[in-house]
């Protein structure tokens, strides 16, 4: 298997390609244009087979993907930030009609002020939509994720879309070498799409009904009981992506170093890599640190997280995000995993990062540092003490 | 998806719209619906905004629906048609089906009009139905920018410094055609035979077609159920609703409106939407106005 220097935009692009997708629909916003770009570009000159439309909105990307997906198409879209905003209402009902559409959000900050950087809070604010969200480390897992997410979302017991989410500009916009996935291997590991139910006059369905108090809350308990069966299907894809192609970046959690670990950090996407480098410092130096990626954040894997990280002492949860007026929002549902258990471990957690605030070494060390030494705790980490007061 | 699909029982209906939905008594877009199904044939599929005609027919578990139908929300009919058209494209089956994109008046021109510009756009294949009944009539009878002049809604209501609608009725139709689409036309309820006729030109015609079908809602215009067709026609008689056709961005044929002139007061007084204008002798100014509407539009399109 070759590796290729390339950027992780263009790597997304190419992999979603090979999946061969029949519809693809999106409206440009920095940072996710390379992604759209490059699947034009592979439409322009007869690189795939697919219909690529040029809309006037995310809110109509979402819809064509929509309309697509309904018809019996394998359909993608790719937004961020303000666009993943205009999008939710769509994102709510295409999850609702158990159609497997699989996007791409880039993760970006969200606006006032605007900001075009990186953090989670665009896609976290998504979280209760019927969505499936994974969330990749590097560019590679970026990339392979997205046969695997075709694979998942359209699985007939799950047919719920599947969104992956990288992080913009530090995932997207930088190079890394990739093992790109050849047209015969995608072949090889997805099956073309074959729903079972479509439009066509053939057999004339209503899709889209007004359903009453009498049958709705039926459709929200069919959905979570659906994301549920969904952690065994992404662990099994996950394993038979290994399989074939002999690299496995987790299923629904990964771990490093967790196993004999005192402290572990817990978190989602590209800062797993610079947490990596910290655990390794800090391991030739004798301290028992380690870090837990949350691959999977919906469906929440709460049984495999608590197995991991059962015997640990203290908890450091790192997100770029926020749920304004309660403080972090994946540290609540580590803390969630404990609730009941034998023994609780003492949980802090860290907001970083917002706004693509850089988060160096220095940051981790002393998310470390804090972690061993506060009680339960969150607080910001990184604050530009002249902006807000000095104090 | 077992959960959110059913089929229609065929045997049961002999229209493609079958009977048995939950429209209000005189309901002008049930008519109306049923009338563009019925030229249009069964291989299609159709999509409609959120409003009366998704509530009225496809309350679960059941539908109205003998042809395959989609609903997803209240500003995307025309995207999520375009979806479908491209999705029949990629799949190598356009020759199943035709698609036909419905909504509102408040689905088309307000809250959907950005995606029914993107659809009419890009060229798509679809036949756009506009059902204009000339306010949010799902939602309790709101003003729309389809909502006439002088016109009383829930949200424009008259007093004592108000006639009702203060606007004039967004000019749709030219909307429509400044994209460059092949064809416009606008229908009545009044005219069945025209809206199938027309419904069978615009779908022999390949890219973007928009119809709008005035379509009175006798609880909205507070008009007798009974008289449906009456008012209908009178709007179209008055002027005050144009009837034409527009091929290429020409207008290619018109109705005319009846010699002597319908004054539009014969239009206005069968309905409580605007007996507001009759009560005070300053109202006749007002539908001095309303006439002066009339009168631009048989001037305009040449319908004397």
């Amino acid at each position: 298997m070759s590796t290729t220097f390339i950027e992780g935009s263009i790597a997304v692009a190419k992999t979603v390609g090979v999946c061969r997708p029949h519809v693809i629909s999106a409206y440009p916003i920095t940072p996710q244009t390379h992604i759209v770009e490059h699947l034009s570009e592979l439409v322009a000159d007869g690189e795939i087979k697919a219909e690529y439309v040029n809309v006037e909105s995310e809110h109509s990307a979402a819809s064509v993907v929509l309309g697509s997906s309904a018809t019996g198409a394998r359909t993608y879209t790719a937004t961020t930030s303000q666009g993943f905003l205009l999008m939710i209402e769509v994102l709510f009902n295409i999850a609702g009609m158990r159609l497997p559409v699989v996007m791409t959000c880039v993760n970006r900050a969200v606006s006032a002020p605007i900001n075009i950087w990186n953090d989670q809070q665009d896609s976290l604010t998504a979280r209760d939509s019927g969505w499936i969200q994974l969330y990749a480390e590097d560019n590679q897992e970026a990339s392979d994720m997205h046969l695997q997410a075709f694979k998942i979302a359209e699985n007939k017991d799950i047919m719920l879309p599947v969104m992956v989410c990288m992080d913009g500009f530090v995932l997207t916009h930088s190079f890394d070498p990739v093992e790109l996935i050849s047209q015969e291997q995608a072949d090889k590991f997805l099956p073309p799409f074959k729903p079972e139910y479509y439009l066509t006059p053939k057999n004339p369905l209503t899709l889209g009904t007004m359903v009453g108090p009498d049958g709705y809350m039926e459709t929200r308990y069919f959905i979570e009981k659906t994301m549920h069966a969904s952690l065994q299907v992404i662990s099994d894809v996950a394993a038979d992506f290994h399989n074939q192609f002999g690299r496995f970046q987790g299923g629904l959690i990964d771990t490093y170093k967790v196993e004999d670990a005192t402290l572990v950090l817990v978190a989602m996407g590209s800062i797993i890599g610079t947490i990596k480098d910290i655990v390794d410092e800090l391991r030739a130096k004798g301290q028992k640190v380690g870090v837990l990626k949350v691959r999977s954040y919906r469906p929440f894997p709460k049984d495999e997280i608590y197995k991991a990280l059962s015997h640990v002492k203290e908890i450091g949860v790192v997100e770029k995000a926020v749920s304004l007026g309660y403080g972090g929002i994946l540290v609540n549902e580590i803390k969630s995993v404990f609730y009941g258990k034998p023994k609780t471990p003492k949980i802090n957690g860290f907001i970083l990062g917002l706004g693509g605030r850089d988060i160096t070494a220095d940051t981790i060390h002393q998310v470390i540092k804090e972690t061993v030494k506060a009680a339960s705790e969150e607080k910001f980490v990184g604050l530009n003490e002249a902006l807000i007061g000095g104090k | 998806m077992s959960t959110t699909t059913l089929t229609a029982p065929k045997e049961q209906s002999c229209t493609l719209l079958a009977s048995g939905h939950t429209a209000c008594t005189g309901c002008g877009e049930a008519l109306a619906a049923k009338l563009v199904l019925g030229a249009a044939g069964s291989d299609i599929i159709v999509t409609d905004a959120t409003g009366c005609l998704e509530v009225f027919t496809t309350r679960f578990p059941q539908s109205s629906w003998e042809v395959p139908f989609i609903h997803s929300l209240f500003e995307n009919s025309a995207a999520v048609a375009s979806g479908v058209e491209v999705a029949l494209k990629a799949l190598g089956r356009q020759n199943e089906a035709k698609v036909i994109a419905q909504g509102g008046d408040g689905g088309t021109a307000d809250i959907g009009l950005q995606a029914l510009s993107g659809m009419l756009e890009r060229g798509h294949d679809i036949l756009y139905v506009c059902y204009d009944n000339e306010a949010y009539m799902n939602t309790g009878v709101q003003r729309s920018g389809l909502t006439p002049f002088d016109c009383m809604t829930t949200t424009s209501p008259c007093g004592e410094l108000s006639w009702g609608n203060k606007h004039n009725k967004k000019d749709m139709p030219s909307i429509a055609a400044a994209h460059g689409i092949p064809y416009v036309a606008t229908a009545s309820v009044a005219f069945p035979k025209d809206i199938e006729n027309k419904v069978k030109k615009a779908l022999s015609i390949t890219g973007p077609k928009y119809m709008q079908i005035h379509s009175p809602c006798p609880l909205g215009w507070r008009s007798n159920p009974q008289l449906t067709i009456k008012v209908a026609k009178l709007a179209v008689q008055t002027g005050l609703y144009p009837i034409f056709e527009m091929e290429n961005g020409k207008v290619t044929k018109v109705r005319k409106v009846t010699t002597p002139k319908t004054p539009v007061e014969e239009y206005l007084k069968i309905q409580g939407r605007f007996a507001h204008l009759f009560k005070s002798p300053k109202g006749k100014e007002e539908i001095q106005k309303i006439q002066e509407i009339a009168d631009r539009n048989v001037e305009k399109y040449g319908l004397a």
